[in-house]
């Protein structure tokens, strides 16, 4: 009977909350497909990377239109913020994260359709599990519900598995996919069981009520610092155990163990995938997490609670982000197998984004939207060289890349611009992406600088970290660089002709490809950067004190609510909610 | 856009991109040509070269004459303000060509300009690079590995180093600063000696520390709101810039209020004239300075962390005693044109970058940590000298002479002296930039010189030459006028710089005049001795030795004029950079001159 007003309202809204859902329906609608064509034996010898990648246009495309729709938008037009009553949002943050997924997973397919990975007979296999996974991601992104995260979670985790271990008659692969999936079960169990914690404490799952009571809670918190522990346990465990599950899907330090095996069992097409997907997916989520709970996301921005919870948030997540950029960088520096230097670099890069992350302002998640993308091209163009190298030589060891650029310097030369670009030399996207990241830090430490100088001087030490971090992570990027363009080849040593690997041209455009959009996004970002503001315009900015506006807030395009009160501020649907228990 | 209206603006651009675009003919140069990719490349730094004669001249008569006509009008801000003045009220009948400051908006969302502009401090280090890099393509001939790679990433240096001294956006310098860093690493690690790898990445790091303390410094001005002080700003929102000229008249406004000068007084000199006008505003601005917050701008603990920031990261360039040993490494590995180049320009990035945004942006620390920073000049010539004394190889004999002269550099530029005596700093300051361009004269020469006999010895090792002069007379009166030039003969360019920076070090520190005094005895001392072990004598060994050809001629002949020129007739440089120098020597001394 409570249950009334809900399902009158989903019925009510089904046609817009379908169209709100279209891409994502169109990614089932290929995974439909995929399993049909399947049926038909006479399809196997055909590589179904085609259909896939149609399907994923698609999506990609409907999510580009959705883009295009929020932006041009009227500002006085209040705009539906959620959908299935609530279980999903619809917010920018969202869509940005829909056209980073199917354009990551669009690149994906082409590139295993360049490589060949898989053949043709488990073509059909290969695509449904990647655009599931997507899917998945997808729902992570826009979750707005405890338990819509944990089952985003599931949906991009289970595909995941079976990925990784796609390359059935390897061994490394088959341990790396139980690994994946003894260490992810782990995790689920342990998210779980901090959603239902939170679930219990506050009698909802629906995030932005979680995030009043959190609210209520910090609020009767009589330490103004928030450093005692008079906080609540079960809170305190709850939000943990989430934040654990979260870091599984980063890789975050001290949650990172399963990343290299996996990365290096898997092929490197999915390991490409997982590293920028997943990753994406799970830092939107994270980001989205951290932002509502703050209490960014309601109709009037409550910042009082905002800076209770800055001082349980900000420290956590600046330590985590800092170790894990911090180990990912030393550790990197021993590997000998490209895909397991990489997979460090990809932890180090999932802390500078947790860096961000880690300012709890919503310029801070901008600035990570606009890293993602940097992060896209380059650690999928560094992958996607690593998978073509290994077509053409069989090897991924680094000691197989020696003297390369006699052989193949087309491979060479795009491969040094994607791991400069993940240096942060200028004039890469690199820089442009790890110069916002910085920038918010500072930007941060001045707005905390007020009212709490404790995490003020946190953020100048996480600056001065991530800058160290940069000159520690050149030493390993620049090995490989140094291996492939400086080492000699035997061939030389013993006065031969070095043999020229046969690049095919296919692979030769795609590497250039995404080496020039590096490049390009590298001198002119602004686009990117507005659209990235854009991305977390539905968050409020965070200024403290009266005159000292947080600086960025200045080319923010005017928000509704701050344009006088004629403008109805964005609620929620009058729906009672945290009835359905 | 108009060619004519924003002539300077086209052909500043043109200095700093022609070589990338001659870089990017390359690629479609057809394998095996490798000829073709010399004089491609060749071409590539002519017209650069010729392009910056151009602008010279140009510059010369816009603005030069101007400065002599009312010599305080001279510095950069005052023609930067002028073009924004212009770009503001004047944008229907077009914009003026002459002033050699143009902006034109790159990333707006951070406020990031493409904003470039010459004065009399950068225009001298230009027409260094123009030429050096010329003459060091002529000395690249006989490069024979991977001709393309070479070229290319020759030429993508060239553009690196002229964007960054036209750069006046900070984020722009940092862009083509860092630009600077690839290339050279791989034109060591590549192109290089025996331990070439080692030399290459411990140059990368040393220069990528240095390059993200200059970021965070970057990003901490940038963090500083400067809506009063910045003419482009809105009157109701904060501002962020990384206009150097806005960020200089702040880092002047910064000093002022710090050193006790009442805020009022400090917004009404330097504030814009919108809040000037405004009494209202002019009260809000006030407020913003004095309640600036702990960590703002305005804050001492502020200005000397930035400055100290900066300091390492350009001293890291210098290089400065303790971070200099990348270069020994670095020079003695690196083929003979890129030792040219980082002797002969890379290393006057530091001496610029200080005296172009660290001195001005926080001249309080500036001033306060003088007598610190003429220590380390001191110590670094002397350190030089002594460590020259002892190399056996001939090329880290030059690098080590390197340090030594770049001290001068740093010693002239620190010997602050404020009030009546500012004129003895501004001699020391004109030392230092005379002195950066004598440097880089004779080091590219030296270098050159080392070059040309290690093609035929095949080894650097100081104690197996000997009797050089015999078989190559025509090589051994060009070296001996290139090392008395080095080691400040007067006559010959190395002795102005030296003498002026000498001289004005007496005003400031006896001491420390009489030390660098000294040390030209040991310059001296090691620069005769190395011209007598590898010069004089007879040597049997070397006898059929064939004397220095033409195209090293080519490559050797304008260095030794420029030196000899330069050495005679100093004004012919003075002239025209003098009045900047001085100009920035007045608004910095200007600020502690009340007070003391």
């Amino acid at each position: 009977m409570f249950m009334q007003p809900w399902i009158e309202t989903l019925r009510d809204e089904l046609v817009g909350d379908l169209y709100r859902f279209s891409p994502e329906l169109a990614a089932c609608t290929g995974i439909i497909v995929l399993l049909l064509l399947r049926l038909f034996s006479a399809l196997n010898r055909f590589h179904l990377g085609a259909v896939a990648l149609l399907f994923c246009t698609l999506s990609l495309i409907l999510s580009v239109g959705q883009w295009q729709t929020e932006v041009n938008a009227a500002a006085h037009v209040s705009r539906t913020e959620i959908f299935f009553t609530g279980l999903l949002a619809y917010d920018k943050l969202a869509i940005f994260l829909r056209i980073f997924l199917y354009g990551s997973t669009a690149l994906v397919i082409w590139l295993s359709m360049l490589t060949g990975i898989p053949d043709r007979e488990d073509s059909a296999d290969f695509y449904s599990l990647l655009l599931g996974a997507t899917v998945g991601m997808s729902i992570m992104a826009s979750a707005n519900h405890l338990l819509m995260v944990f089952i985003g979670v599931e949906m991009a985790s289970l595909p995941s598995y079976a990925l990784a271990g796609f390359l059935k008659g390897r061994r490394q692969s088959s341990e790396a996919a139980l690994k994946y999936v003894v260490y992810g079960g782990g995790a689920s169990g342990i998210m779980l069981y901090g959603i239902s914690l939170l679930a219990g404490k506050f009698g909802t799952a629906y995030l932005p009520d979680v995030a009043l009571g959190y609210a209520a809670v910090l609020k009767a918190d009589p330490s103004a610092a928030g450093w005692v522990l008079s906080f609540d346990p079960i809170l305190l465990l709850g939000t943990l155990f989430v934040l654990v599950g979260i870091g599984f899907k980063l890789a975050a330090v001290p949650f990172h163990f399963w990343c290299p095996d996996v990365f290096e069992g898997a092929s490197a097409e999915v390991a490409g995938f997982l590293s920028v997907a997943s990753k994406g997916a799970a830092l939107a989520l994270l980001a989205r997490f951290l932002l509502v709970l703050a209490g960014l996301a309601g109709a009037m921005p409550d910042r009082e609670a905002w800076l209770k919870m800055a001082h349980y948030l900000v420290p956590a997540l600046a330590i985590f982000a800092a170790i894990t950029a911090t180990f990912g960088n030393l550790a990197a520096y021993y590997q000998t197998n490209l895909k397991r230097l990489l997979a460090y670099s990809t932890i180090a890069h999932a802390g500078y984004m947790m860096m961000g992350l880690a300012t709890l302002t919503p310029e801070g998640a901008g600035a990570v939207l606009f890293y993602l993308i940097a992060y896209l091209l380059m650690n999928l163009g560094a992958f996607a060289v690593v998978a073509f190298l290994r077509n053409l030589t069989g090897s991924e060891e680094l000691d197989s890349y020696r003297g390369l650029i006699q052989r193949s310097p087309i491979m060479v030369l795009t491969l040094g611009c994607f791991l400069f670009s993940l240096v942060g030399i200028p004039p890469l996207v690199g820089f442009a992406a790890k110069f916002q990241i910085f920038r918010v830090i500072f930007d941060a430490a001045k707005i905390y600088s007020g009212n709490a100088p404790g995490l003020s001087s946190m953020m100048y030490g996480l600056l001065l970290i991530g800058g160290l971090n940069t000159v520690i992570s050149l030493v390993y990027y620049v090995r490989v660089i140094k291996v492939m363009a400086l080492d000699r080849l035997l061939e030389n040593v013993e006065d031969r002709e070095p043999v020229p690997l046969p690049t095919p041209a296919g692979s030769a455009i795609y590497a250039s490809l995404l080496a020039l959009a590096v490049f390009v996004l590298g001198i002119l970002w602004d686009p990117l950067a507005r659209a990235s503001d854009r991305g977390v315009d539905r968050f409020h900015p965070v200024s403290v004190g009266p005159s000292a506006l947080s600086s960025s807030s200045q080319s923010h395009p005017p928000r509704q609510d701050e344009l006088g009160g004629q403008v109805p501020p964005v609620r929620p649907r009058t729906v009672p909610r945290g009835q359905g228990k | 856009m108009d060619v004519n209206s924003e002539w300077d603006l086209v052909l500043m651009s043109l200095v700093i991109f022609v070589p990338s675009i001659a870089a990017l003919v390359l690629l479609f140069i057809p394998k095996g040509k490798e000829e073709w990719m010399r004089w491609v490349s060749l071409f590539g730094t002519a017209i650069t070269l010729m392009l910056s004669l151009w602008m010279f001249i140009d510059y010369r008569s816009d603005v030069s004459e101007a400065n002599r006509a009312i010599p305080t009008n001279g510095t950069l801000s005052v023609r930067a303000l002028g073009a924004d003045e212009k770009q503001h009220n004047v944008q229907a009948s077009g914009l003026s060509g002459s002033d050699w400051v143009a902006r034109r908006t790159w990333i707006e969302r951070f406020n990031i300009d493409y904003y470039v502009g010459v004065d009399g401090i950068s225009m001298p280090l230009i027409l260094l690079t123009t030429a050096i890099t010329f003459l060091a393509m002529i000395a690249s001939w006989n490069i024979q590995r991977f001709v393309r790679g070479y070229c290319m990433l020759f030429l993508v240096l060239e553009t690196g180093m002229l964007g960054t001294f036209i750069a006046l956006d900070f984020f722009l310098f940092y862009i083509f600063w860092e630009v600077m860093l690839l290339p050279m690493y791989f034109l060591i690690g590549v192109w290089g000696g025996p331990r070439r790898e080692y030399a290459a990445i411990k140059f990368f790091l040393y220069t990528l520390l240095g390059s993200v303390f200059i970021l965070i410094a970057l990003l901490g001005f940038y963090f500083t709101d400067v809506r009063d002080f910045d003419p482009r700003a809105k009157p109701d929102e904060p501002r962020n810039t990384f206009d150097l000229v806005v960020l200089q008249r702040v880092g002047s406004a910064a000093a002022e209020f710090l050193n006790g000068k009442p805020p009022e007084k400090v917004i009404q000199e330097y504030g814009t004239e919108e809040v000037i006008n405004n009494p209202e505003r002019l009260k809000q601005a006030v407020d913003r300075l004095v309640h600036a917050g702990p960590f703002s701008f305005f804050t001492q603990s502020f200005q000397y962390t930035m400055f100290l920031l900066l300091f390492i990261g350009f001293a890291i360039k210098v290089p400065v005693f303790p971070f200099h040993t990348w270069l020994p490494d670095a020079h003695v590995e690196a083929p003979t044109p890129i030792s040219m180049i980082l002797a002969g320009v890379l290393l006057k990035m530091g001496g610029y970058g200080i005296l172009r945004i660290a001195y001005p942006i926080c001249p309080l620390a500036a001033e306060g940590l003088a007598w610190y920073l003429a220590l380390f000049g001191v110590i670094n010539i002397v350190y030089g000298a002594f460590a020259a004394m002892a190399q056996t190889d001939f090329k880290k004999l030059v690098a080590y002479s390197s340090i030594s002269h770049m001290g001068y550099v740093i010693l002239g530029i620190a010997v602050w002296k404020a009030g009546g005596l500012s004129q003895y700093w501004s001699w020391g300051m004109n030392g230092a930039m005379f002195q950066m361009i004598a440097h880089g004269i004779t080091s590219a020469g030296m270098f050159f010189l080392v070059g040309v006999i290690y093609d035929r010895a095949h080894h650097r090792n100081l104690d197996n030459f000997r009797g050089l002069y015999e078989p190559m007379p025509l090589y051994g009166g060009i070296s001996a006028i290139i090392f008395f030039g080095a080691m400040g003969l007067p006559g010959l360019c190395g002795f102005v710089g030296e003498f002026m920076v000498v001289l004005a070090t007496w005003y400031y520190s006896p001491v420390f005049a009489i030390l660098a005094a000294l040390t030209v005895v040991l310059t001296a001392a090691y620069i005769l001795w190395t011209l007598q072990r590898v010069y004089l004598g007879q040597n049997p060994a070397y006898k059929d030795y064939p004397d220095i050809d033409l195209r090293e001629l080519t490559c050797a002949v304008p260095l030794v004029v420029l030196a000899v020129f330069l050495g005679v007739f100093p004004n012919a440089l003075l002239a025209w950079m003098e009045p900047d120098v001085t100009g920035l020597v007045n608004s910095l001394s200007r600020l502690f001159t009340a007070l003391r």
